[in-house]
């Protein structure tokens, strides 16, 4: 099975969704000659013209709008943000317009988009390049929002974002792009939108995260099982709508959880997976739920120190998953 | 409006005359949902008067059966030239489960008909403008020989969605015409506090393309350059902005008392240009629109409002738990 990075996986779903659909095309700010500013689009300019790999005018709003308008009439847009900080002039169009369709339309129109942008930190981006913003979006019926960990599940998932008939939110973190490696099939796959992922099996405490995050979950469980400390990691995938079932599954195998977000703690996604622990988990708890994400200032700051203070890292978790394994 | 000028457009007698009962058709279902308000039938009114004109006319001027619109709240002219029926319009009103728009769940006047290729439209304005430049983009790059339509009023040129939406159409030479229904209202507040220059066709410059200004009560004239504009667009030529000068004779909506912020004197005198009798007068002075033609016609649409509203008030109401559906795909 060859191996790409993960930055890699999407250039390759893409590539391969465009060659089956004609209908796929791709628009958004430098995707086209420049093929991105992270090279997602590399290659795809030359391979499929200037209309399926759209340059556009720097207007987040319409980039979002402009898809839309294409999905209705019954196009496969892939749209790109820049980064996922520069999504606010887009957010109208995605809340208002993308996610209401066809419930306000009672299932007359639909519109089926997908949106990507690199989101999250650690990479010198300071506050307007290193945001996580899925929690924006997170309380919106009608959207669904994808947080991919590795390879294997951009290429899958991917795909299925641009087959699936409703409008998907595609965050893919940009440190992850060259840092992460893995194998991935030749032979075309889709992943199900909708499903947790058990990345590690494990006995003594739960971990559930998704993004980056699980990366360094991982990393931290490898040293914590030369201790003899056994972690279970669910990676949730799609972080909209919460795949509840294997959330809960994950939480009674070993009744402590730990829950690990990039984003400010207050309103982050995991809060909502604390809640469905809570309501559903009660008696099979030995330990408080516990949270551990970035803290409740707006966002990352530029200086190495700052930014180190605020980033997820695996020694955060590793002392958080110690901790819990130790109540 | 002297002489044969539709001729010269090349529209038959019976054309202008459509266009004139679907006018009226408009006018008479929206007088007849602000009695249905007042009696306390239906929550919500968002009024077509004094627009009529402008909406039929453009309409008229496009391929009804190709074309995409992107409809503004006020269009009731432009979907019923676009195939919504009177029954379909009075189903939204009153909210029952069989409207096409929405079935229940939206305000009147939000409209959508995917048969009949109305784009489904929201309450925050001008979202439609980049959606009417995307679905001329899917038009582009698919070779097809048609045009998208969108609407939207003065105030509403003033969002960023206009902004980009136009300036996305220009850069491409997309077949997109947006049409401004300039009624010099937005809710309370005068054109001339909503624009910093004269006239929004002049904005058409900014985004490398044609802008017209026009006579919003005169229906030939809007016919005439939505034409030229269709034509121009399907000749790779690009976008055009037109905008429609006529005015609200309503309040903004049956929540809205307009007593406030505008002189009756106003109101009365934009009545005189009421495109309703100006285009009457027109028909009647071109030989077309006989008395007795006018009677026949007035007593049609008065029973096609009425069949409308009896079968809507009678019709069902949504499930409580249909409230449910159709969040996402259901396979």
């Amino acid at each position: 099975m060859p191996v790409m990075s993960y930055i890699q996986a999407v250039t390759s779903a893409l590539r391969e969704e465009m060659q089956r659909d004609e209908k796929v095309f791709v628009l958004g700010e430098d995707v086209g000659r420049k093929g991105g500013v992270f090279k997602a689009t590399e290659g795809l300019y030359n391979e499929f013209g200037e209309y399926r790999v759209l340059d556009t005018p720097l207007a987040e709003s319409a980039i979002a709008g402009v898809g839309i308008g294409a999905a209705m009439y019954g196009m496969r847009p892939v749209a790109e943000m820049q980064f996922a900080d520069f999504i606010m002039p887009a957010v109208n169009q995605i809340i208002s317009e993308a996610a209401r369709i066809r419930y306000r339309s009672n299932n007359d129109w639909d519109c089926p988009i997908v949106i990507r942008a690199p989101y999250g930190g650690g990479v010198h981006g300071a506050l307007y390049h290193s945001q996580s913003v899925e929690a924006i979006f997170a309380n919106q019926p009608g959207l669904k929002i994808v947080m991919p960990s590795t390879p294997y599940d951009v290429k899958g998932l991917l795909k299925a974002a641009i087959r699936d008939n409703d409008p998907v939110l595609f965050f893919e973190h940009k440190r992850a792009y060259r840092l992460l490696k893995g194998e991935v099939p030749e032979e075309d796959y889709v992943l199900p939108i909708g499903k947790a992922d058990v990345k590690r099996e494990g006995s003594d405490i739960t971990v559930i995260t998704y993004g980056l995050c699980v990366h360094f979950a991982l990393q931290a469980a490898e040293k914590l099982a030369e201790e003899g400390i056994d972690a279970h990691i669910l990676d949730l995938r799609t972080i909209y709508p919460l795949d509840k079932e294997a959330i809960i599954e994950a939480a009674k195998k070993t009744g402590k959880v730990l829950l690990v977000t990039e984003d400010n703690k207050e309103g982050s996604i995991i809060g909502e997976v604390a809640a469905i622990i809570a309501e559903n988990c009660l008696f099979d708890l030995d330990a408080p739920v516990q949270r551990l994400a970035g803290p409740d200032v707006p966002s990352m700051p530029y200086a190495p120190t700052m930014e180190k203070f605020f980033m997820m890292n695996p020694d955060k978790i590793e002392k958080a998953m110690r901790e819990l394994a130790e109540f | 409006m002297t002489g044969n000028r539709h001729e010269e457009l090349g529209l038959s007698n019976n054309q202008v005359l459509e266009m004139y009962k679907t006018m009226l058709l408009a006018r008479k279902l929206d007088e007849r949902m602000w009695l249905l308000n007042r009696a306390g039938k239906i929550p919500f009114v968002i009024s077509c008067q004094g627009q009529e004109a402008a909406q039929v006319g453009a309409a008229f001027a496009l391929d009804r059966n190709e074309d995409y619109v992107a409809p503004y709240y006020r269009d009731m002219g432009v979907v019923l030239a676009f195939g919504m029926t009177a029954k379909e319009l009075m189903l939204s009103a009153f909210a029952k489960a069989e409207d096409p728009n929405s079935g229940g769940r939206q305000m009147p006047s939000h409209f959508g008909q995917k048969k009949n290729r109305i784009l489904t439209g929201s309450s925050p304005v001008t979202t439609q403008v980049p959606h009417a430049v995307g679905v001329a983009l899917a038009a582009k790059m698919e070779n097809k020989n048609l045009v998208s339509f969108v609407t939207l009023g003065e105030g509403s040129s003033n969002q960023g969605d206009f902004h980009e939406g136009l300036n996305f159409a220009g850069v491409h030479k997309l077949p997109v015409i947006t049409m401004v229904e300039n009624n010099k209202y937005a809710i309370s507040v005068p054109a001339e506090k909503q624009l910093g220059n004269q006239k929004v066709s002049d904005r058409a410059l900014g985004y490398g393309m044609p802008g017209f200004t026009v006579d919003g009560n005169d229906p030939l004239e809007i016919y005439r350059v939505v034409k030229e504009a269709r034509d121009r667009a399907l000749n790779g030529e690009g976008p055009t902005l037109i905008e429609a000068v006529s005015y609200r004779l309503t309040a903004h909506s049956s929540d809205d008392d307009d007593r406030s912020y505008r002189d009756r004197e106003e109101v009365e005198e934009a009545k005189k240009l009421d495109s309703i009798f100006t285009f009457a007068e027109y028909l009647k002075n071109a030989n077309i629109l006989t008395e007795d033609l006018e009677t026949e016609i007035t007593n049609e649409i008065n029973i096609l409002v009425n069949e409308a509203t009896d079968y809507a008030e009678n019709a069902p109401y949504a499930e409580p738990e249909d409230a449910l559906k159709y969040v996402y795909e259901e396979k």
